[in-house]
């Protein structure tokens, strides 16, 4: 069975995402909304992954040797300006929609094996996911058209 | 009648369902009699958002004092202590009277002509070069909704900017977002005489005996006469709204959503909702039903550092009293999770079936006297007549209206946020930054950041203001502008209740009205419709309102029944009926509504998809929200929460207070409150000066002992520099203050700032 693939790949793209929100909430410091609510979702993530703790103490997990294949990108450095925050918060959404997707493809499993547990904890992070993909849009709309039309250097 | 002394006046008690009785207050200067007076000259006052009717008096052309009006909705003839010395004896001093402009690194007089020319031409020469989003307009809540709509019209159409918003965003933008949050669209549902129906009221981090006095007096009227309303209040200071209350709630700041979340645990258990009205006229009750499952009196008494026993007799009020009446203000608006927690105060009514009910509604406050206004025309972050930022219709019915192209219009995101607008001026991507008739040097949150945005050379500051102020200082071009009583225009208060104030008096020297000064600008821009008329077809006020009458026309805010001729005489005038959602029906519908709604924990807007596919069709949206510990807390180095607030004697930064001699002296100097056991802790005796510090600044200020709970300080928010000999910047309480917000209303924080205190 592969799921266990799967749960690595997700705890693996979880912790990634979940460092990548502390890290751009730290090298955006001085937009405080980014700051905020990138800690708030950073520390929701550590509770998806806490959930995921005793499905993965029961399927056991695999974590994928080769990283071009089944891992999310590494978050590399935060980039400054205006444009720097909408290309880093276009990172994170690049993120947080692989794991959205992956947690899809769990929840596909967990369906076929009509493991309750498993969905249920799929069903709560899915929201949680949506609500991370609907804050990053909001603001990179919000902030797309100040930073490349008026923003100067 | 010293009413320096005693604030709120003598008692005229009554019991429920009765009238509250008339008392005409009224403040003539020293030697002038009733006789002297030469004509009286319709108004309403604007010291506060209660917008107390009321007639100013003139004697050889200049305004002599002030009288409640006795057939006012509001205020039955009352006035506060602000309204009765601070509204008309500060037009004579200190003002500006002629347009001033930066040369060589210093201001001096110039003309009208060279002033606006400049602005003129820096606007234009920037337009060209980078654009509409170079641009932007930082307003108030003290203008008139005439001067407020041209400003809308300039700002969203002539120049084409999202970046318009007014100090209502420290005020009462929370009010806005939580209104439409749960109900659609902004509109308070209950109204004043609500006071005089209600068995119970609840005061949500609102200290209504200082900030609304005329509203206070009547509740005390009730208090004191047959069948009293139960009072709860949550505060974590002893105010005399406190010291009135059945129960009071003192929550550490910063957790009033697990507070609220408590009361809305404790009513659904014990059943006392109306489940047909949840099931005919509300969105999400299972949801929030299982959202406040795990906050028990025991688990929000730990988080709040409350007694269980007093939150569920809080409960227990809310939950049986027959008509129950709700205020939020500031303790709720500027603290951790406002829009959340004020959305939660609407649950509550909602799920008891208790909007637009005689004596029984929620009142969202307003701070300012004319941010009614601010946020119905258009010169906030909204669109004018409460019209929605992401509907392609409502962005045509305004482009058909003002005969322009609906690209003009920005639309792309929510219009900009005061807290952006000024991040964008630091960034310098604004480089043409309008403020008017608002203190942003002394009101904002940290200060020396503001200072150092209104000094940068890139960003050329327009302010227009009546007198000279910590903001006009820091100007390249400032802009003497006419007052209350010296210019016509209307106002709207908190209950929604319309005034017209006449002019009473020529304004001073070569200072102009606000209105003149944004049609002379749009004058000399040149700005045209699609035909090629000028953009702005209106000359006066009374041009303006029915320009905006027109704007308004089947909107949620319709002013058409309005005109000048019947706002005249008689009382102020609501729009709408006296109560709204009577029927349980509430401006959701996906085509009507002001805003889609957004997500209370991160702000994030809810698509015009998904809302659509709630069908929401006129239903009000339950909203829920766990609670999140807030980011500042007390900590080793920084052990005290400090809030910040106002004097009763005072209103923002004492503009006019601070010039009315009894105002003054009522209260001269800023202090720092804290509790007894804190005080005594430190070893600190009432009046002892002492350094209070957060990591942003400090302010050097006497101790009072007195009405805070432990652990948590308090400071006065309108002492500034303007009345002091320059020596540093220690006497601002938002020297201290962080800058954050909230994720929905965008509301800065004041009332959580963690610090230190020491003897100087």
């Amino acid at each position: 069975m592969h799921l266990a693939t799967y749960l690595g790949l997700l705890h693996t793209s979880l912790r990634t995402l979940a460092g990548a929100f502390r890290e751009v909430a730290k090298g955006h410091g001085e937009e405080p909304d980014v700051r905020s609510t990138c800690e708030v979702l950073a520390n929701r993530l550590d509770g998806q992954v806490e959930k995921l703790g005793p499905i993965v103490d029961r399927y056991g997990e695999h974590r994928e040797s080769e990283p071009e294949r089944l891992h999310a990108a590494e978050f590399e450095q935060t980039r400054g300006g205006a444009v720097g925050l909408l290309r880093d918060l276009q990172d994170l959404y690049a993120l947080a929609s692989f794991t959205d997707i992956t947690w899809t493809v769990v929840g596909q499993a967990a369906q076929g094996l009509r493991d309750e547990e498993l969905l249920n904890v799929v069903s709560s992070c899915e929201k949680d996911t949506a609500r991370q993909l609907a804050w990053l849009k909001t603001r990179m709309k919000q902030s797309a058209p100040q930073a490349l039309i008026a923003a100067r250097g | 009648m010293d009413r320096i002394a005693d604030v709120w006046g003598p008692r005229t008690p009554h019991g429920r369902e009765t009238d509250w009785p008339v008392r005409v207050d009224q403040q003539l200067a020293d030697g002038i009699g009733e006789s002297d007076v030469d004509r009286w000259v319709q108004s309403a006052c604007v010291l506060c958002s209660n917008g107390c009717g009321c007639d100013i008096a003139v004697k050889d052309g200049r305004m002599v004092g002030v009288r409640g009006r006795a057939a006012d909705i509001v205020n039955h003839g009352r006035l506060g202590p602000k309204g009765l010395f601070g509204s008309w004896q500060a037009h004579r001093t200190d003002r500006l009277t002629k347009p001033l402009i930066r040369r060589h690194g210093v201001l001096v007089e110039t003309d009208w002509d060279t002033a606006m020319n400049e602005v003129v031409h820096r606007s234009q020469e920037l337009l060209a070069e980078s654009g509409p989003s170079s641009h932007g307009f930082y307003t108030s809540g003290q203008l008139f909704l005439e001067e407020y709509y041209t400003l809308g019209v300039i700002g969203k159409t002539g120049i084409g900017t999202p970046h318009m918003d007014g100090n209502t965003r420290l005020c009462t933008a929370t009010a806005a977002a939580a209104l439409k949050e749960s109900f659609g669209s902004d509109g308070q549902p209950a109204c004043h005489a609500d006071i005089d129906l209600c068995d119970a009221l609840f005061l949500f981090g609102h200290n209504m005996a200082a900030t609304q006095t005329v509203m206070w007096a009547r509740v005390l009227d009730r208090l004191a006469g047959p069948e009293r309303p139960r009072v709860v209040v949550v505060d974590p200071r002893r105010t005399p709204v406190a010291e009135s209350a059945d129960v009071h709630l003192a929550p550490l700041p910063g957790t009033n959503q697990a507070l609220l979340n408590g009361l809305l645990r404790a009513v659904i258990e014990h059943g006392w909702i109306d489940h047909d009205y949840i099931a005919r006229h509300t969105l999400g009750f299972e949801e929030l039903k299982s959202t406040v499952e795990p906050y028990t009196p025991e688990h929000v008494a730990e988080i709040c550092r409350i007694s269980p026993v007093d939150l569920l007799h809080a409960a227990e009020i809310f939950g049986t009293s027959r008509r129950v009446l709700s205020t939020v203000l500031q303790g709720f608006y500027q603290s951790h999770q406002a829009t959340a927690a004020s959305c939660q105060v609407n649950n509550l009514h909602l799920i008891r079936g208790m909007i637009g009910k005689p004596g029984g509604g929620v009142l969202q406050m307003n701070g300012q006297p004319t941010a009614q206004n601010t946020r119905e025309t258009g010169a906030d972050g909204d669109l004018p007549g409460f019209r929605n930022w992401d509907n392609e219709e409502h962005v045509r019915e305004l482009a058909r209206l003002w005969n322009v192209d609906p690209l003009t219009i920005p639309h792309w995101a929510p219009p900009t946020h005061a807290m952006q607008i000024w991040r964008y001026a630091e960034q310098g991507s604004i480089r043409f930054l309008w403020i008017s008739a608002t203190n942003p040097a002394v009101s904002l949150p940290e200060l020396a950041r503001i200072r150092d945005i209104l000094r940068k050379e890139d960003l050329f500051v327009v302010v227009q203001d009546g007198f000279p102020t910590e903001t006009t200082e820091l100007a390249d071009v400032v802009l003497p502008a006419a007052l209350w009583g010296e210019k016509q225009g209307t106002f709207t208060n908190l209950s929604r209740v319309v005034h017209l104030s006449e002019q009473a008096v020529e304004p001073p020297g070569e200072a102009r009205s606000d209105l003149d000064i944004f049609l002379d600008y749009a004058s000399r821009m040149g700005f045209r419709d699609r035909d090629g008329d000028p953009l702005i077809k209106w000359k006066d006020a009374e041009g303006a309102f029915d320009a905006w009458r027109e704007c308004s026309r089947g909107r949620p805010c319709d002013y058409t029944e309005l005109t000048y001729e019947k706002l005249r005489g008689g009382s102020g005038i609501a729009w709408g009926p006296e109560r709204l959602y009577a029927d349980g029906h509430f401006p959701t519908a996906a085509d009507y509504c002001e805003d889609y709604g957004h997500d209370l924990l991160t702000g994030a807007t809810v698509t015009p998809t998904e809302y659509k596919a709630q069908r929401p069709d006129g239903r009000a949206f339950l909203k829920a929200a766990e609670y999140l510990p807030p980011h500042e807390q007390a900590n080793a180095e920084y052990p005290f929460l400090c809030t910040t607030g106002r004097s009763v004697y005072h209103f923002h930064t004492r503009t006019k207070t601070g010039r009315s001699p009894e105002l003054r002296r009522a209260a001269p100097e800023p202090w720092v409150e804290m509790s007894p056991e804190d005080a005594a802790e430190l070893g600190f005796s009432d009046g002892d000066v002492v350094l209070v510090e957060s990591e942003r600044g400090s302010v050097e200020v006497p101790v009072r002992i007195g009405r805070c709970r432990g652990g948590v300080v308090f400071l006065p928010f309108h002492y500034g520099y303007w009345d002091v000999e320059p020596d540093g910047h220690q006497r601002a309480a938002n020297e201290l203050t962080r800058t954050e917000w909230d994720p929905v209303s965008k509301q800065p924080l004041y009332k959580i700032s963690a610090v230190r205190i020491r003897r100087t």
